[in-house]
C-alpha cells in the first residue's frame, strides 16, 4: 500500500509537470460529460418524467455513475492501456518482478485527468443531494457512499475483462466500449428506463443496475427493505469472476517478443 | 486532379485493411443504437405528444447515425498529420509539388469513406430486419434518398473542412489534445449527435440551425429519416454548400497564413 501511495504521488508530479496540458485535460473532460448532462437537461425539460424519475432524482443517479465510473478510469486506467502494454513488450518485464501483477499495472498509470469528470460529478451532487427531497438519515448516506465506491469497484471489473481479453487478441476489444463507455453514458438514466430485458441483463450478467437502479429506488423510499439498501455489496461479486477470466487470459499469455 | 485520386485510392486500400477492427466496430454500434433507441421508447411512452418529430423518424435518424458515424462525427482525427506537424515531418511534405491542404482534405476524407463502408451496411441491414419499435424504415421515395445521398456527401465535406482548422491550430499550439477535445465535443454536440436538434428547447435551436454544426450530421440524417423534406431540404443543402465554400476558403486562407510562419521543429 505504502509503495502504491509512492506511484501515486511520482504520477502526479510528472503529470503536473505539463500544467497548461493537464488543466486543458481537465477542461476537456469537464465538458465531454458537460454536454451529455446538457442532453440530458434538454430531454428532462422537454419530459419532465422519465420512467417516473423527475429530473432531480435523474441527476442524483447520473452523479453516481459519473462519479464511480471516473474513480475508476483514474485508477484502473493501466488496465485501459493494457493492450499497449502487450504488444509493446513491458507486460513481459512485469512478469518478472516480484510484485502482484494486477498491482503493477495498476501502477504504471494513474491518470490524474480523468478527475475533470469527478469535479463535475461532485457539482452535480452538491444540487442533485438536496433537491432529489430525500431525507438523509444515515443510512441513506451509507447507501450513496456503497453506490459509489461499489460502481467504481464494478467497472474496475469491467476494465480487468478488457485486459483479460487483450490476452487473446492482442489488441483491444471495441465492443467492451459498449459496457464501459456505453454503461456511464446509458447508466445517466436509471436502467430501468431501457425496459425489462436490458435491466435483467444489467442485474445478472453485467451487474451495473445492481449499484445503481436497485439502491436509488431505497434512496427514494420506493422500496423500503434492506436488500435494495445493500445491492451494491451483491455487484462486488461480479469482481470473481472479472478477476478469473483474467488469470485464465493470463494462462494463455505468449510475449509479441518486441 | 489525378494525384488527388491516386492519394484517395491509396489511403482507401490501406484503410480496407483493418477488418478486424471494423467487425468489432459493427458490434459496437450496433449496442449503442439499440441502447439509444430504448432510450427515446422510454421518453414516447412518457408523453408521445411533446415529441418533435416521429418515433420512427427518430429510430431512423439513429440507426443511419451509428452506420455512418465514421462519416459524420468530427471526433475521428487522423493521428498522422498531428504528428507530422509536431514531430517536423511536415518539412517533406511542403517540398512536394502538390497542395497541402488538398493533400490532407484527401487522406481524411479517404481514411472515413473506408471506414464506413466496410461498416455501413451491416448495420443498415440489421437495423433493417428487427422488429417494429426498433425498425429502420426505408425513406419515403427515390428522391428523398437521392437528397440524402447529396446531403450527406457535403456533410463529409463540411466535417473535414472543419477538422482541417484543428490540424492548422496544431502549427500554433503544438499540443493537439485540449483544443482537439473542447472543440470536437462542441461541434459534436450542436451537430446533434447526442440529442437531434429538432429536441433543442425553443431559442437554442434558432441558433444552432444557423451555425455551420447544423450543416454536419444534423442534415442528411433529417433529410433520411423524413423530418425535412421537399422545398426545405433542398434549402438544407444550399445551406450546407455556402457552409463548405465559407469553411474550405477560410481553412486555405488560414493555412497559407500558418505556414509563412512555420519552424519546423527538430531534425
Amino acid at each position: 500500500m505504502r509503495l502504491y501511495i509512492k506511484y501515486i504521488s511520482i504520477h502526479l508530479k510528472s503529470q503536473m509537470q505539463y500544467k497548461a496540458s493537464f488543466f486543458l485535460m481537465i477542461v476537456g473532460q469537464l465538458l465531454l460529460s458537460f454536454t451529455v448532462l446538457l442532453g440530458l437537461y434538454f430531454m428532462m425539460d422537454r419530459f419532465k418524467t422519465v420512467g417516473g424519475f423527475t429530473l432531480e432524482q435523474v441527476l442524483l443517479c447520473f452523479a453516481v455513475v459519473l462519479m464511480a465510473f471516473s474513480l475508476a478510469e483514474c485508477f484502473a486506467r493501466g488496465f485501459d492501456l493494457f493492450p499497449e502494454m502487450i504488444s509493446n513488450g513491458e507486460f513481459d518485464r512485469v512478469l518478472v518482478r516480484p510484485r502482484g501483477i494486477i498491482f503493477q499495472v495498476l501502477a504504471t498509470k494513474v491518470e490524474f485527468s480523468r478527475l475533470g469528470r469527478l469535479i463535475q460529478a461532485a457539482i452535480v451532487f452538491t444540487y442533485a443531494i438536496p433537491a432529489s427531497g430525500v431525507i438523509w438519515t444515515w443510512d441513506k448516506i451509507l447507501t450513496l457512499v456503497l453506490m459509489v465506491v461499489c460502481g467504481a469497484l464494478i467497472f474496475f471489473g469491467l476494465f480487468l475483462v478488457y485486459a483479460g481479453f487483450t490476452f487473446f487478441t492482442i489488441e483491444g476489444l471495441e465492443f467492451m466500449n459498449v459496457l464501459t463507455d456505453g454503461g456511464r453514458e446509458f447508466g445517466t438514466y436509471p436502467y430501468s428506463i431501457y425496459g425489462d430485458g436490458i435491466l435483467k441483463f444489467l442485474t445478472y450478467v453485467i451487474p451495473l443496475a445492481l449499484f445503481q437502479y436497485y439502491p436509488l429506488l431505497y434512496l427514494l423510499d420506493k422500496k423500503k427493505d434492506i436488500l435494495h439498501m445493500l445491492t451494491p455489496l451483491l455487484g462486488l461479486l461480479f469482481l470473481i469472476p472479472c478477476y478469473l477470466f483474467f488469470l485464465l487470459g493470463l494462462s494463455r499469455y505468449k510475449s509479441t517478443g518486441s | 486532379m489525378t494525384t488527388y485520386f491516386s492519394l484517395l485510392k491509396m489511403r482507401f486500400l490501406n484503410s480496407l485493411q483493418y477488418r478486424a477492427a471494423a467487425l468489432a466496430g459493427i458490434a459496437t454500434q450496433f449496442g449503442f443504437g439499440f441502447m439509444f433507441i430504448s432510450q427515446y421508447l422510454a421518453f414516447y411512452r412518457v408523453n408521445p405528444l411533446a415529441f418533435p418529430m416521429g418515433i420512427d423518424q427518430v429510430v431512423s435518424y439513429i440507426w443511419v447515425q451509428q452506420a455512418f458515424l465514421t462519416l459524420y462525427m468530427t471526433w475521428f482525427f487522423e493521428g498522422d498529420i498531428f504528428s507530422a506537424i509536431v514531430s517536423g515531418q511536415v518539412a517533406y511534405d511542403l517540398a512536394r509539388p502538390m497542395d497541402l491542404y488538398g493533400k490532407w482534405f484527401c487522406q481524411c476524407v479517404a481514411t472515413r469513406l473506408a471506414r464506413a463502408i466496410l461498416r455501413c451496411f451491416p448495420v443498415l441491414i440489421l437495423g433493417l430486419l428487427l422488429p417494429k419499435p426498433y425498425a429502420l424504415t426505408l425513406p419515403s421515395d427515390g428522391l428523398q434518398f437521392l437528397l440524402f445521398v447529396i446531403s450527406s456527401i457535403l456533410t463529409l465535406g463540411v466535417v473535414v473542412a472543419f477538422s482541417m482548422f484543428i490540424y492548422i491550430s496544431t502549427f500554433y499550439t503544438l499540443s493537439p489534445t485540449g483544443v482537439r477535445i473542447i472543440s470536437s465535443v462542441f461541434a459534436d454536440f450542436m451537430a446533434g449527435s447526442i440529442v437531434p436538434l429538432p429536441f433543442f428547447p425553443d431559442g437554442f435551436r434558432q441558433i444552432a440551425e444557423l451555425l455551420p454544426f447544423a450543416a454536419m450530421q444534423n442534415m442528411p440524417l433529417r433529410i433520411y429519416s423524413g423530418n425535412i423534406s421537399g422545398m426545405e431540404a433542398l434549402y438544407g443543402i444550399g445551406f450546407q454548400l455556402i457552409w463548405l465554400v465559407i469553411l474550405v476558403t477560410g481553412g486555405k486562407l488560414w493555412m497559407k497564413k500558418a505556414l509563412k510562419r512555420v519552424v519546423v521543429q527538430g531534425g
